[in-house]
């Protein structure tokens, strides 16, 4: 015998659900939007940009029988949303096409290089957010002092320092001066390929082989081009902390608790940063989307055999499935993380809802 | 009457009094704040080395002098020489007036394309602002460096496409704020007005909107400027921007790459001049955000 309760609940507890299913069906269809709109971006800069397709293929002496040929061949004399949708259906099945430079499957090289981008970015993410919200937190506690100071130019100078610059100075003087770090590179030459790639990722890798060794060496080459992407969050992470903060501690409650004579550290910690902490993972979000783009010119700079790398190797070998595979991936990967972060956002927040 | 008492009038008398009084009142806002008169005075300094450039550069910017490769810092080159013997310094001053042309460019085609599209989108609605901010979206949530590469690679490397691509780029945040904007103005009485006198939308939305709009897209151009000179060297950086023997600062760090080990100079003097210019123009817009939206104030 139901009682005039359960109806309601029930109902209530539909509703939502209705409204959780929406949710993800419009994020569902936003990343699928976004992720077309990514594709018709790519397809326009490979087909409809450059020269001739055709003639790079068959070269500028060939005659027009083979011309049209290669034409017919590569699907270029059907009509442009006809060749967008074979593309389209091209990247789903994961063929990006062949790799001029490297002779390889784009897929395949991206799936090779991608990990040691993914290593690097994780570790400097790691080291923006464990120095970044501290520093931030502590900052906007201390409005005015040295250390707030400190942590203004920090921010200022991710927003107005080239990171390839900045990897530059950072090779001159620890790797060539004080020798504290390894050089370019993941790992010392005599080391290179001794361990299995399992995951991709080195520091995985050989703790997995029990190589402590080679874990080291791949940590002293880590270490500086981590520490200079980590330096980048860590100038954007702190600088948004410290605005939420300062936003958190002008609050009444604040002064409330203050006022009832709670601790000081225990007004900081629990009444003030516990409700930033939504808004900072959108931030951490957005500046881990931000690194991996940032590993583009990192990479170049310390030889980093990552998807960076790749890509502007492939740039000045004028490799354009290379390119446009890379740009997909990268993008997609930057997409995926910028809705996550906003989904996330959405969910843990109650006001958002 | 005073010059000063004309500009601080409450009731001009013409349109140009009211505009020239309003400058003045933002003038005197920025000269309170020590930062921004900085910023200002780095602007300045930019732009009067760009334009008196053949004059304060001691030597020539594409002139070798092989005897004298890779010079250190002296009182003879301030900054030292690079691998071909050119003056650093000297380089650097004439770079500044490539930096300048890039950040103007993008600025005057990003700038206005991204007005346009959101004022467009906010003053029609439905679905001409959806389909617009969909596209301008789809755009935002794209990785701005990687695109700008992409279409470098598709164009062709040089700097003319370098701003072309970054331009391509940076119209859409623009769009977004322009939309914001336009959508507060759209229901005020003074649109309804000049809508019911007979004009045509296009000179409601150029003529009404669009200079509503001009304060907070000068702060968002002044802000972004360092993102783009960022991305403009590290195009130059990857080869793809300036070309050789184009004194560009991003190209010039990529060339001293290789003596980074041993000639720290030919690298690291080039960065400097990109980290000036580029918090000249961060302390810049933190100053006019504060003087002209005093609701982000001290953040």
């Amino acid at each position: 015998m139901p009682t005039t309760e359960t109806p309601d609940s029930a109902f209530v507890t539909r509703r939502r659900w209705r409204r959780r299913l929406g949710a993800i069906a419009g994020f569902v269809i936003t990343v699928f939007l976004t992720f077309l709109g990514l594709l018709a971006i790519t397809f326009f800069i490979g087909r409809v940009i450059p020269i001739d397709p055709v003639l790079a293929v068959v070269g500028d002496r060939a005659s027009n029988e083979v011309y049209a040929a290669a034409r017919t061949a590569m699907g270029l004399d059907q009509p442009l949303v006809v060749q967008f949708f074979h593309y389209v259906v091209n990247v789903f099945s994961g063929d990006l096409g062949q790799s001029v430079s490297t002779g390889r499957s784009v897929v395949e090289d991206l799936s090779r290089f991608f990990p040691a981008t993914l290593e690097m970015a994780t570790i400097g993410i790691l080291i923006g957010v464990l120095l970044g919200v501290p520093l931030g937190v502590i900052a906007a506690s201390r409005q005015g002092s040295l250390i707030d100071q400190i942590i203004r130019v920090v921010g200022l100078l991710g927003y107005s320092m080239p990171a390839f610059w900045l990897g530059l100075v950072g090779l001159a003087l620890f790797y060539a001066k004080l020798r504290w770090v390894g050089g370019p590179g993941r790992l010392d030459i005599f080391y290179d390929g001794l361990v299995a790639p399992v995951t991709g990722l080195l520091l995985v890798d050989s703790l997995l082989a029990g190589e402590i060794d080679i874990f080291w060496n791949a940590i002293t080459h880590l270490v500086l081009p981590a520490s200079v992407l980590g330096f980048f969050s860590l100038a954007y992470i702190a600088r948004m902390t410290r605005s939420f903060m300062l936003d958190q501690l002008s609050q009444e409650f604040v002064t409330t608790a203050r006022v009832k004579g709670v601790p000081e550290r225990m007004v900081i910690w629990r009444h003030a940063f516990n409700p930033i902490r939504v808004p900072l993972i959108t931030v951490i979000g957005l500046s881990y989307a931000g690194l991996l783009e940032g590993s583009v010119m990192i990479e170049t700079v310390f030889s980093w055999p990552g998807i960076g790398n790749y890509l502007t190797t492939a740039l000045l070998n004028a490799d354009m499935n290379a390119v446009l595979g890379s740009t997909l991936v990268i993008g997609a990967v930057f997409i995926f993380i910028n809705k996550i972060s906003d989904v996330l956002y959405r969910v843990l927040d109650p006001r958002a809802r | 009457m005073s010059t000063r008492d004309w500009l601080l009038e409450d009731s001009p008398h013409s349109r140009w009094q009211a505009n020239v009084g309003r400058a003045y009142r933002v003038f005197t806002a920025l000269l309170r704040n020590p930062l921004s008169v900085l910023g200002g005075i780095i602007i300045l300094a930019l732009v009067l080395t760009a334009i008196f450039a053949p004059w304060l550069a001691p030597y020539s910017a594409i002139g070798q002098d092989l005897a004298n490769r890779l010079a250190p810092p002296s009182s003879t080159h301030l900054m030292g020489t690079d691998e071909l013997g050119r003056d650093i310094f000297s380089r650097v001053i004439w770079g500044s007036q490539i930096t300048l042309t890039i950040v103007g460019l993008v600025a005057l085609i990003s700038a206005p394309l991204g007005l346009l599209v959101g004022a467009v989108a906010g003053y029609f609605g439905g679905w001409t602002d959806r389909l617009l901010m969909g596209f301008t979206d789809i755009f935002l949530s794209m990785p701005k460096l990687i695109l700008a590469l992409a279409f470098v690679a598709a164009l062709g490397p040089g700097i003319n496409n370098a701003i072309i691509a970054i331009a391509i780029t940076s119209w859409p945040a623009y769009a977004r704020i322009a939309r914001a904007e336009t959508l507060t103005i759209r229901n005020s009485e003074f649109i309804a007005a000049v809508q019911l006198q007979g004009a045509s939308p296009l000179r409601v939305i150029v003529g009404h909107v669009l200079p509503l709009c001009t304060s907070s897209m000068i702060i968002r151009v002044t802000l972004d400027m360092a993102g783009v000179i960022l991305t403009a060297a590290g195009l130059g950086f990857l080869g793809l921007g300036a070309q050789p023997p184009l004194p560009e600062w991003g190209a010039m760090i990529s060339r001293g790459r290789t003596f980074i080990l041993d000639q720290w100079w030919v690298a690291t003097m080039p960065g400097f001049a990109i980290i000036i210019v580029s918090l000249g123009f961060c302390f810049l817009g933190d100053g006019l955000r504060d003087v002209l939206d005093p609701k982000n104030e001290g953040k």
